[in-house]
């Protein structure tokens, strides 16, 4: 007979996630299982969280009524969740500030991260110096060339970037990297994953600290409408700004959940992004879930014209709404995220990271169909002025 | 791993291996992620993909290597592509090319349960790893569940050439022979012939050497080079033995 702590087939939504890593790691995810259901009950480290969140984050973020854009497209009315407004310029901090006080609650001395477009990896630099915990930080080689400002960004926040040249040299490369390092270090470093993937219980945790995005928007939408939305819309890479967006509103079956994946050039191997819309289901990162894959399994490269995207794996909770159609998802070229970054600049004075111009490409398709009484809440994921450089690139502009 | 360069020279490297004093062959199967192996397999598992080496070509080649030889053949690879071939197509296929365990370092024992009955039906053996972390009790459970040997992981990390054997082995493998009858396999960094020779000495019934043989391979690239690498690697181990492939035993070698 065998104790139900030392084999626990856990952490599973529907056929999705589990725990596909090297023994050595088990143990410490059973650890960090324990010390996190542990600290999530514990109304002191509840309290400093949420202390952190409002007097060093900036939370709550606005949910801001969008009417020009709203009047331009003439349909449904358009909130835009302001993420972009957090502090170090997107969602990722909502979950690195929770993840690094548990870090130091289970008394690690060193926090690794693993990051795509550099937002992860400058919000862990960050929380790092605020925690006073020394943090190193992986990034594909071809990440670190197209977005050097957030290197700079880590490096003044005091983090190590390690550039990683193998595979692809993208976040997937990136993450394989941060997990080398973990199984190496895991009696005295904690792994600081930044999206809802990775082996259990890292998806769970990760849509927790993000779910304070949903909660709000519902509070906020309550507040100002007298409702709850009628439609949510988010970009998905790994998807932990989308299901901190849906997790909120599972249970709420008269709002729609609409996830925009990064359709790239298009619908071939290599030029997208878009694990759900065109994956199987395969096991990348420690989890079952979609992945974009070859017929034998080997992981695919990927494209997308916003790093954060760029990612050939996505949630396992995402790939099981998938399923159950509870959400449905959707591929939105690189132009047409372009499209989305225009309209908001114009129309709204807002420079969006190219990753949320996704969504708001296809919230303003949806929003035309709609009515003008419906509402519509873009999670605006982060600020645009790591994308710059790209942007300027993509219209033919020399800075 | 096979396919590194090419299936033909891992045919001759295991032809070689076996001459020079290996026990079992372990044929990796070349997979895009491999987050348990340190630079000199990921290396290797890169240029046999880049070669266009498929997971059924790896299968098909140790069928051949079976026509030759009696000697045991462990193929290593990752859940995604047992996955993408289907596990009972998988099972199937290893089982009718004669392969006699497999070993997956990304499966850990609790989603292991379907692969290891399909493959045990077929007469093929699923060898589990134990890690430095992981406790006593949860030992005992993965040694019952393991089968064939029970694969030691020597050290935190990944795989790959490392300059020294942990000192706490001998201490390990005494605790994991309380808890498991199966004979002992210890891997992860094991280098050079000192290395095997104080690994076996530690008490191990078997000593699991990959990537220094695999970055011999690649450094040679001669089937005569490795097959002296492995006997120098074997070297006082072997007490008594036969090959027991008919083409060595015809060669007289």
């Amino acid at each position: 007979m065998v104790d139900a702590y030392v084999v626990r087939k856990r952490g599973y939504f529907g056929q999705f996630g589990g725990q596909y890593v090297p023994e050595t790691l088990m143990p410490a995810l059973h650890e960090l299982e324990a010390a996190y259901d542990e600290a999530k009950v514990d109304p002191a480290f509840q309290e400093e969280l949420e202390s952190y969140y409002r007097h060093y984050g900036g939370r709550p973020t606005p949910l801001y009524f969008a009417r020009r854009l709203t009047d331009h497209i003439g349909g449904a009315q358009i909130y835009l969740k302001r993420e972009d407004l957090c502090h170090g310029g997107a969602h990722k901090f909502n979950n690195v500030m929770g993840q690094a006080l548990l870090a130091r609650r289970m008394g690690k001395k060193r926090l690794i991260a693993e990051t795509g477009a550099g937002q992860h990896g400058v919000a862990t630099a960050m929380v790092g110096a605020v925690l006073g915990l020394p943090v190193e930080v992986y990034m594909g080689a071809a990440d670190i060339q197209r977005q050097s400002l957030n290197v700079f960004r880590m490096r003044l926040l005091g983090a190590t970037v390690h550039r990683v040249e193998q595979g692809s040299q993208t976040l997937k490369d990136a993450i394989n990297e941060a997990l080398r390092d973990w199984v190496t270090n895991v009696e005295n470093t904690y792994y600081l994953l930044g999206s809802v993937v990775g082996p259990h219980p890292y998806p769970t945790i990760v849509r927790d600290f993000q779910s304070v995005i949903g909660r709000e928007i519902r509070q906020q939408s309550l507040q100002r409408n007298g409702r709850l939305p009628d439609l949510l819309v988010a970009c998905v890479g790994g998807g932990s700004n989308a299901m901190g967006t849906f997790a909120t509103f599972l249970d709420e079956e008269r709002v729609e959940l609409l996830g925009a994946e990064a359709g790239g050039r298009g619908a071939g191997p290599g030029e997208h992004s878009a694990s759900l819309t065109w994956g199987r289901v395969g096991v990348l990162h420690g989890a079952r879930s979609y992945v974009l894959q070859d017929a034998d399994g080997q992981v695919l490269d990927t494209h997308s014209i916003s790093a954060g995207l760029d990612y050939p794996g996505v949630g396992p909770q995402l790939s099981a709404l998938k399923d159950t159609k509870r959400a449905s998802f959707v591929a939105v070229t690189d132009e047409q995220a372009l499209e989305g970054f225009h309209a908001l600049a114009t129309y709204e004075g807002i420079l969006p990271a190219l990753e949320p111009a996704h969504a708001v490409f296809v919230a303003m398709q949806r929003a035309r169909e709609m009515r003008r009484d419906e509402v519509i809440v873009i999670t605006i994921s982060g600020r645009g002025d790591k994308d710059m450089a790209t942007v300027a690139d993509a219209i033919g502009v020399k800075l | 791993m096979a396919g590194d360069p090419d299936l033909g020279m891992t045919e001759s490297l295991a032809t070689a291996c076996e001459a020079g004093g290996a026990d079992i062959l372990e044929l990796g199967i070349p997979f895009s992620d491999p987050i348990a192996d340190g630079p000199e397999i990921q290396d290797a598992g890169q240029r046999a993909l880049h070669a266009g080496t498929r997971p059924r070509d790896v299968v098909e080649l140790a069928a051949r290597i079976r026509q030759k030889t009696e000697i045991p053949l462990v193929l290593m690879t990752y859940m995604n592509p047992v996955l993408a071939m289907g596990l009972p197509t998988f099972a199937e296929r290893a089982a009718s090319a004669g392969v006699d365990g497999v070993i997956v370092p990304d499966l850990s024992l609790e989603g292991s349960s379907e692969i290891r009955e399909a493959l045990e039906a077929l007469g093929v053996d699923m060898i589990q790893l134990v890690a430095p972390s992981t406790p006593p009790a949860r030992a005992g459970a993965i040694a019952d569940a393991s089968r064939g040997f029970l694969y030691v992981v020597a050290r935190y990390g990944t795989t790959g050439v490392r300059s020294n054997v942990p000192e706490d082995l001998r201490d390990r493998i005494i605790a994991l022979h309380r808890v498991s009858s199966l004979p002992l396999g210890v891997g992860f960094g094991v280098t050079t012939g000192d290395h095997v020779r104080a690994v076996a000495a530690a008490g191990a019934d078997g000593v699991v050497v990959g990537s220094s043989i695999v970055r011999r391979a690649a450094e040679r690239r001669n089937a005569e080079d490795v097959r002296k690498f492995v006997a120098e690697l074997a070297r006082g181990l072997v007490i008594e033995r036969r090959p027991t492939s008919p083409v060595l035993r015809d060669n007289n070698l």
